[in-house]
């Protein structure tokens, strides 16, 4: 049995030189989920690009088993459901049906599976009626939930999201959250939302600077103040 | 995870690049109109402009390679000046027969074209300079300076500011893409769609990307009225130009107006 993600001392540097990761290591069980915390540029959305190759730099990565190299990262992509932050970045077609099927038309199913698969997805994240609706003209909270289901057509193995709540109205959150605790999915999750880390994710892990500098069980390190503090989180 | 590609400034200590912003625009103006007055066939002007133009590529720090491949984008500007070859009237040369059409190329013509061509060619070199040395924002400025029509000006750097912010834009979309362009692990399945399929999701993107510009076009100019914008561009007075940059700016006009009435008195 393989683990879901397997970072093994990944460092990657910008063009301009400035280093964003320094020798990062983490291993995520199949079926674990971790928050990934820490203020704003500790490398949180860099290291989530590594995961399925748009970034590469120094080091191992293995995902489902699967190294990221160039050769795999087709396949890579197919198990890696990536839910940017932004989810107009993501919603790139005029409907929602057609969002929701890019994954699976790309990776070449039969007409009739890829409608059966973006039916599910968009039942699972309680969309099933926006299927003509237009992306652009949806509520953020909308968007953030057909964001989901676009990759979650694709049936990955693991699902990262870069800050899931940002941006939603406490409704929408909420529903949100019981939408991520009930995905039976291997999740990772950047966020600055602490009270959802507390209330979801059983491990987090903290970065700053580029480095990983905590990694344990929720309970015990948001208890620890100081080093909450010290990285520029609060303690929920 | 920003675009900077786009911008050709390149940062230096070069005495071109420390040359007040307004005097080297006015010069680069200078210069190409001179180039362009320049009578078809005055060689020896040509390869003056083109000393010229090295000179200050040399000076500026810049290296001569990397100016001279980005004039590579002239190229196919000179092209559209092809057909002169063939139809200016005079001494045949050869004769290009496509087909049933014979094309007879003329000695003024084939003058004219090359003349042409070695024009733009320098002149390209100079806008690069100007374009590599001096900051968007100076380069801004120094329009202001020659009463360039303010809205205009503030056009150009609204634009200039939000490219950045558009190509940034639209590298996260294909990056939301990318992410989603997998492979399955079903035996059998080709991926990547058809073709058909691949433009079309590929215009869907181009479509939001123009949305959320003209969005955002929205957004910005209601935070200008917010601070109380009213159509008017101000800016604040700009300062005199250095005695020594006076110096600069004579002396080089002198001489390119110098070539130029050589030119004009020998070839015209």
């Amino acid at each position: 049995m393989h683990h879901s993600i397997e970072i093994d001392h990944l460092s990657f540097s910008y063009p301009d030189g400035h280093a964003a990761l320094r020798q990062v290591t983490m291993h995520i069980q199949p079926g674990e989920k971790v928050a990934l915390v820490g203020p704003n540029g500790a490398g949180k959305s860099t290291l989530i690009l590594h995961l399925n190759g748009i970034l590469t730099g120094q080091g191992e990565i293995r995902v489902a088993g699967l190294p990221v190299t160039k050769p795999n990262l087709g396949k890579v992509r197919a198990r890696v459901g990536l839910v940017f932050q932004n989810p107009d970045d993501q919603l790139f077609s005029p409907t929602v049906y057609e969002d929701v099927a890019f994954g699976p038309l790309y990776q070449g199913f039969p007409p009739a599976e890829v409608r059966q698969r973006v039916a599910e997805a968009l039942t699972v994240v309680n969309m099933r009626n926006y299927e003509k609706r237009i992306s652009h003209h949806l509520s953020a909270g909308e968007k953030k939930r057909i964001a989901i289901a676009t990759v979650l057509s694709m049936k990955p193995e693991v699902l990262v999201l870069d800050e899931p709540t940002a941006g939603l109205d406490p409704r929408a959150r909420r529903s949100l959250i019981q939408l991520l605790q009930e995905l039976p999915l291997t999740m990772l999750v950047s966020t600055h939302d602490m009270h959802m880390v507390k209330e979801i994710f059983p491990r987090m892990i903290i970065m700053d600077e580029g480095r990983i500098v905590a990694d344990g069980p929720t309970d015990l390190l948001m208890q620890n103040e100081e080093l909450l503090c010290a990285h520029g989180l609060e303690k929920p | 995870m920003h675009v900077h590609f786009l911008d050709p400034y390149r940062p230096g200590q070069s005495p071109i690049h420390k040359l007040d912003s307004r005097v080297k625009f006015v010069l680069t103006l200078a210069f190409i109109f001179a180039a362009a007055l320049t009578p078809t066939g005055a060689w020896a002007i040509y390869i003056l402009l083109l000393a010229l133009v090295l000179g200050v590529e040399v000076l500026s720090e810049l290296r001569v390679g990397y100016v001279l491949k980005r004039a590579a984008l002239a190229l196919p500007f000179i092209l559209a000046a092809l057909p002169i070859v063939f139809t200016m009237p005079g001494e045949p040369r050869f004769i290009l027969s496509i087909g049933p059409w014979a094309l007879t190329a003329s000695l003024p013509g084939l003058e004219r074209f090359i003349s042409i061509a070695i024009k733009s060619w320098v002149s390209v070199q100079a806008a690069i300079v100007l374009a590599s040395t001096t900051e968007f924002p100076d380069l801004l400025m120094a329009m202001r300076a020659v009463r360039v029509p303010r809205l205009l000006v503030s056009i150009f750097g609204l634009m200039w500011r939000y490219l950045f912010v558009l190509a940034d834009e639209a590298i996260r979309l294909m990056r939301a893409r990318l992410s989603r362009s997998g492979v399955s692990d079903q035996a059998g399945l080709k991926p990547g769609g058809s073709l058909a399929w691949r433009a079309r999701v590929t215009g869907g993107m181009a479509g939001s990307l123009f949305v959320r510009a003209f969005e955002r076009s929205d957004r910005i100019y209601m935070a200008m009225l917010a601070r109380g914008y009213d159509g008017e561009a101000r800016s604040e007075p700009l300062q005199a130009l250095s005695g020594a940059s006076w110096v600069v700016l004579a002396l080089s006009l002198f001489t390119l107006l110098a070539l130029l009435v050589f030119a004009l008195l020998f070839w015209a």
